[in-house]
């Protein structure tokens, strides 16, 4: 179903070259010289690095890190998106706005701002934590932090347009009919989101996944303690030898397969996005 | 396409007929009142959601304000002002400007293309587009570096140079205006478009005069974002680009220079302005979709 | 449609299949958790940078083997030597550190973590020496003797950067300070780190970085220290590297900390004995015990004489030492370097 006036053919062929070709050029071509890059001296050596240790620690942490910010940012997201689409209060819409401030931000401030605020000798909350025994910077805690901050607003900018679209008069149903708050909020209201949540919580884990320069400041890259995927690429990019180079290639191919496959999730099963609905 | 949309456009929330804009096929909230005040339980929700918020984000990004203005106005403009700093900060911009007017043309193009035309393997593209925004930032360095620099099969090495800056800066803000414009061509009625046509207006006057003005918001805020995610690029450039100071060196890399040297004001200082960028770019996107809710 | 349907549930069953599996996977691992010492055992922490970690290993091994140390586990952490040392201030446990720069130290002693009188004793805190080379493409195509032939046109230089990396300090100084040492001014020493950055085509974050754009073709010319270019020898990189006239010797300090556990003072006299000498000595390092055995050091330009001592060797301290130097070559508003960096970086 094509809506609009046909394209003319020449016009239309003209663009569909310029788009692919722009698009090979900046992004086809080179991921596949990555791939290609990775696999150079063969399947063996890539196992092989993806065995070490410091790898399997590394991707350990960032899954573990991205596990939390993701779990963190669902249950604040659903909630804070309830709250925006299903109440008014003053601040709403300047609430609305800075959810976004995440997306805008660079991730370099993201860390400068965390260890301001969170570094045990100098933060304005650090020095209370320390000496209550926690330690976030340069160490986990702070890791989960960073990649929270900057993937706070995926769940919620996939859950508010859900939540608008089915409106309250099944919720309201419900209510009438005596379900309690929670009872409403799992058995309507959830089951009604649980696909831009889905969406929401993929796209969330993707980026939690790939942040690189937060976590590179709140860490400190130390091996073994809070190195986690993408630190290792660079670090280990910039070391000698061919084992470095695999293991860098390794790391970084594995971080892209996970992100392209959760892209194709997210694409392959939403609805068609040509067909009008 | 009302999902994608959202992620880089926040939706209205004044009135019930707000959204409509954003959503899929036109459709209405539901009718009467999807909105009610705050009761006690909710009212607790808000305040310990608030809590969270401030501690994560609002917290930490007004320390960086208040680091920032730590030696008053005058040590701030002059770490502003040092020359290496304010390099690093015309590069920065510059080319972040270059990088948007292109995404202009081009995301614009690719989303047409995208919604107007249909050949076998365009899903694929679909794909393809967003593998800057899900793609790590520092393996979208080595991407890059594979084929513009040193080792480049096309013969070009690039690494090092301000081009590699321009290329870093297309790279990660290729989804952007495309994800905004798309849903709302989808979201055109063909009946104004093919008036037009009937009365003897041309492809191009058409695309000018009817659908351009509609695309123009979506256009609009795709640029704001486009433009910020330029400014804020860090971990493709690690690689990449060398980090020349007057020459390579990007805003984010001089605030982490400063910070291995032990120099958070100064640091805090040039991060101010990336982070005054970034709430002027949330305010626009706002204005912007309050526009479109009431003209919708 | 319902076969969509079927998809979409057996997709969500894959999924939370998946998501249990990562929580599984994930649930084991917080940060690292260090075990209570089993009876009658020491654990130290040696934090350091990453060039030395086979040293300390080796040294680590034959420290096990004395009296003092053979109940001792070792807990290490290997970095970037800023990176390293802002950790072990905010944290990072440590009762040894070995750093490339002393202002790593230094940044210590001001966070109260290592005693003022670190640096007092014959080794002056050195435990390892080496100096900048010049390092050049196999066979030295270019013909590169010394420091005057890098200003020679077609040369393109490439030296970690000075303000990114504290480390790259040394290779600048050197390149500035050799001048005088042949005899010239202030003036032409100015003149020709002038001339040396015009030269310059990279300006990465490290001195590994470095390396690699030199390996990867970006660049002709490397400025790098010994140890590092005999080290890559060793991995199998092919280049020439030549030690000219006049140099700098590069110093990379050690340090116990204040409340370390007391065998690390140990492990520090070890260090500098002639038994654990020697294992820098393997790995490209100069010793700073006059008279360690040097064998034959793979990787260096001769390996039965891999250290030969140029006529014109200059420290840290012919410049006036770090604190001076930081501030007349390296301040960012009056420094010497920013603002020949600004000169260049205009005309470039």
């Amino acid at each position: 179903m094509r809506k609009g006036a046909a394209p003319q053919t020449a016009t239309r062929w003209g663009l569909r070259v310029l788009v692919v070709g722009y698009l090979f050029l900046l992004v086809i071509w080179p991921v596949l010289l990555v791939a290609r890059a990775t696999f150079a001296h063969g399947l063996a050596p890539v196992i092989n690095a993806l065995r070490q240790p410091e790898v399997i620690f590394a991707f350990q942490l960032t899954l573990s890190a991205a596990f939390w910010a993701v779990v963190i940012n669902t249950i604040f997201g659903v909630g804070i998106s309830l709250l925006l689409v299903r109440y008014t209060f003053p601040g709403r819409r300047a609430l609305n706005a800075l959810v976004d401030l995440p997306l805008a931000v660079s991730p370099i401030v993201v860390g400068l701002s965390l260890v301001l605020v969170y570094s045990g000798r100098t933060g304005w909350l650090g020095g209370s934590l320390e000496q209550a025994g926690l330690q976030v910077i340069y160490a986990p805690p702070g890791i989960i932090l960073a990649t929270a901050f900057v993937s706070l607003p995926l769940v919620i900018r996939e859950v508010i347009p859900v939540l608008q679209e089915i409106g309250t008069e099944q919720e309201q149903a419900a209510r009438s009919l005596g379900a309690s708050a929670l009872q409403t909020f799992a058995r309507i209201t959830l089951p009604a989101i649980r696909w831009g949540l889905l969406y929401g919580v993929v796209l969330s884990l993707a980026r939690s996944l790939g942040e690189f320069g937060a976590v590179k400041i709140v860490s400190g890259g130390v091996a073994m303690r809070t190195q986690t995927a993408t630190l290792l690429v660079e670090e280990r990019y910039q070391q000698f030898g061919i084992e470095n180079s695999i293991i860098a290639y390794a790391a970084a191919f594995i971080l892209a397969l996970i992100a392209v496959i959760a892209l194709v999730i997210v694409t392959a099963f939403r609805p068609d996005k040509g067909t009008p609905r | 396409m009302t999902q994608r949309a959202a992620i880089v456009e926040p939706p209205p929330l004044d009135s019930a007929t707000a959204g409509a804009a954003t959503n899929a096929g036109g459709r209405r909230l539901s009718r009467g009142r999807s909105a009610t005040s705050l009761t006690a339980a909710s009212g607790l929700g808000l305040g310990v959601a608030l809590l969270w918020f401030s501690l994560l984000v609002l917290i930490p990004l007004t320390a960086v304000l208040v680091q920032a203005s730590e030696g008053g106005w005058s040590a701030y403009w002059d770490s502003l002002r040092s020359p290496q700093t304010f390099a690093a900060l015309r590069l920065t911009v510059g080319q972040a400007i270059l990088v948007t007017v292109i995404n202009i043309f081009m995301g614009t193009t690719i989303a047409w293309v995208l919604v107007r035309d249909h050949f076998p393997g365009k899903r694929v593209l679909e794909v393809i587009i967003d593998i800057p925004l899900a793609l790590p930032t520092i393996v979208g360095g080595l991407v890059l570096l594979s084929l513009y620099g040193p080792s480049s099969p096309l013969g070009v090495n690039w690494a090092n140079t301000p081009i590699a800056v321009f290329l870093a800066f297309l790279f990660v803000t290729l989804p952007f205006i495309v994800r905004t414009v798309q849903p709302v061509l989808l979201e055109l009625e063909p009946e104004v478009e093919e008036a037009a046509a009937s009365l003897g207006a041309t492809q191009f006057t058409i695309f000018r005069r009817v659908i351009l003005p509609s695309l123009a918001p979506a256009i609009a805020s795709g640029a704001a974002l486009s433009f910020c995610r330029a400014i804020s690029e860090y971990g493709s450039l690690v690689l990449l680009s060398g980090n020349l100071p007057y020459s390579t060196e990007v805003a984010s890399v001089r605030i982490l220079s400063y910070i291995e040297g032990d120099k958070l004001t100064e640091a805090a200082a040039v991060a101010s302005i990336l982070l005054i960028v970034a709430l002027i770019v949330i305010v626009i996107l706002d204005v912007i979709s309050r526009r479109v809710a009431r003209y919708a | 449609m319902s076969i969509r349907k079927l998809l979409r549930v057996r997709s969500v069953a894959a999924l939370s299949a998946v998501a249990a599996t990562v929580l599984l996977l994930t649930a084991c691992v917080g940060g690292a958790a260090t075990a209570p010492d089993a009876a009658g055992t020491t654990t130290l922490h040696l934090v350091g940078f990453a060039v030395p970690k086979e040293a300390n290993n080796a040294i680590q091994k034959k420290f096990a083997q004395t009296p003092e140390g053979k109940d001792v586990v070792w807990e290490e952490s290997y970095g970037a030597s800023g990176d390293q040392s802002r950790a072990v201030v905010n944290g990072l446990p440590a009762d040894y550190v070995n750093f490339s720069l002393e202002g790593d130290v230094t940044r210590l002693v001001k966070a109260g973590l290592v005693d003022e009188t670190w640096n007092s004793g014959p080794t002056k805190g050195i435990v390892s020496d080496s100096a900048v080379v010049i390092v050049v493409q196999k066979g030295n195509p270019l013909g590169i003797k010394d420091w005057s032939d890098l200003v020679k046109p077609g040369v393109k230089i490439v030296t970690p950067n000075p303000a990114s990396s504290g480390s790259a300090r040394w290779n600048i100084l050197a390149a500035y300070q050799q001048v005088i040492a042949n005899g010239g001014t202030e003036a032409e020493a100015r003149e020709y780190l002038t001339k040396f950055f015009n030269h310059v085509a990279a300006l990465p974050g490290s001195g590994r970085d470095a390396t690699n754009a030199f390996l990867e073709g970006s660049a002709n010319v490397l400025i790098s220290y010994e140890n590092e270019a005999i080290l890559a020898r060793q991995s199998g990189e092919d280049f020439d590297y030549i030690l000219p006239d006049a140099t700098i010797k590069i110093e990379n300090p050690g340090a116990v900390l204040k409340n370390a556990n007391p065998k690390a003072n140990t492990y520090l006299d070890f260090v500098l004995s002639k038994a654990g000498q020697e294992e820098f000595v393997k790995k490209g390092f100069r010793p700073v015990i006059a008279d360690t055995p040097v064998g034959e050091v793979a990787g260096a330009n001769d390996p039965a004489k891999p250290f030969p001592v140029p006529p014109k060797l200059f420290t840290i301290n012919d410049l006036g030492g770090w604190d001076e130097v930081n501030a007349k070559f390296f301040d960012e508003a009056t420094g010497l370097v920013p603002q020949i960096q600004q000169q260049t970086g205009r005309s470039q």
